[in-house]
């Protein structure tokens, strides 16, 4: 599947239903394809409003016990993320959020990585298990 | 853009999200509601949200938001119509809604608006 952009909030939406759709065909449950998007969701936002907008990368994936899932890979060329620690901490927050996006995203799925550089901008790729 | 319609009735303001929720809808919402608790006078804001399909941090703070705005105007807000697995995953994702009550449906909610008078 081709990269969805992120350039401006209707984007955030549409990888909403982009992920719900491939939630849905790899047989999550209906918990957990919520629990996906939500953390889409809140990652989506992080990259377009801390990021400066970025991209998603939605497809099929298979976790190492061989169950069926969805991948996620967003990535963005902002300033980065100073102290990832923190960023991943609940309560703290750079913008005007709960500072929940990060943290609460971690929480939602089966698979969480950050990469991030100052200056070199951020990527996270999430991935959610069927059961 | 899309607006959330906001309909009166007696004292109270029903809001059904029927749409998939954009960020500067939510932002929209949340001021028209302001000015329509202001201008209606209203007692109680019922937020219907059975058709949403998720909450994130973003939405859950306009839900707040929302009551704790209403209550600056005595107003009531109550959230209804959640959806299980929205449920589970606020309480995963850390949000607790403060400021707002919820109800299982609308007529429930409007039972609970109607016995704060």
């Amino acid at each position: 599947m081709d990269d969805l952009p992120i350039k401006v909030s209707d984007d955030i939406v549409r990888v909403r239903q982009q992920v719900r759709a491939a939630a849905a065909a790899c047989g999550l449950s209906l918990v957990d394809q919520t629990k996906v998007i939500t953390a889409a969701s809140e990652i989506a936002r992080n990259a377009l409003v801390h990021g400066g907008g970025g991209s998603a990368r939605i497809e099929p994936a298979t976790s190492p016990a061989g169950r069926a899932g969805v991948r996620i890979t967003f990535s963005d060329s902002g300033p980065g993320i100073p102290d990832v620690g923190l960023a991943l901490t609940d309560g703290w927050s750079s913008g005007n959020g709960l500072g929940l996006g990060l943290s609460g995203a971690r929480r939602l799925v089966d698979q969480f990585e950050l990469e991030t550089q100052p200056g070199a901008g951020t990527s996270v790729v999430v991935a959610k298990w069927s059961r | 853009m899309e607006r959330v319609p906001i309909l009166r009735i007696g004292k109270t303001l029903l809001v059904t999200i029927q749409i998939d929720l954009q960020d500067d809808i939510v932002m929209q919402l949340q001021e028209d509601l302001a000015e329509q608790i202001v201008a209606t006078s209203a007692t109680g804001v019922i937020i219907d949200i059975t058709a949403v399909e998720i909450v994130d941090s973003f939405i859950g703070r306009m839900l707040s938001a929302v009551g704790s705005m209403s209550r600056l105007f005595d107003a009531e807000t109550v959230i209804v119509g959640m959806r299980p697995a929205v449920a589970i995953t606020l309480v995963e994702l850390g949000l607790s809604l403060p400021g707002v009550r919820t109800a299982i449906n609308a007529e429930k909610g409007l039972r609970l608006l109607n016995g704060r008078t």
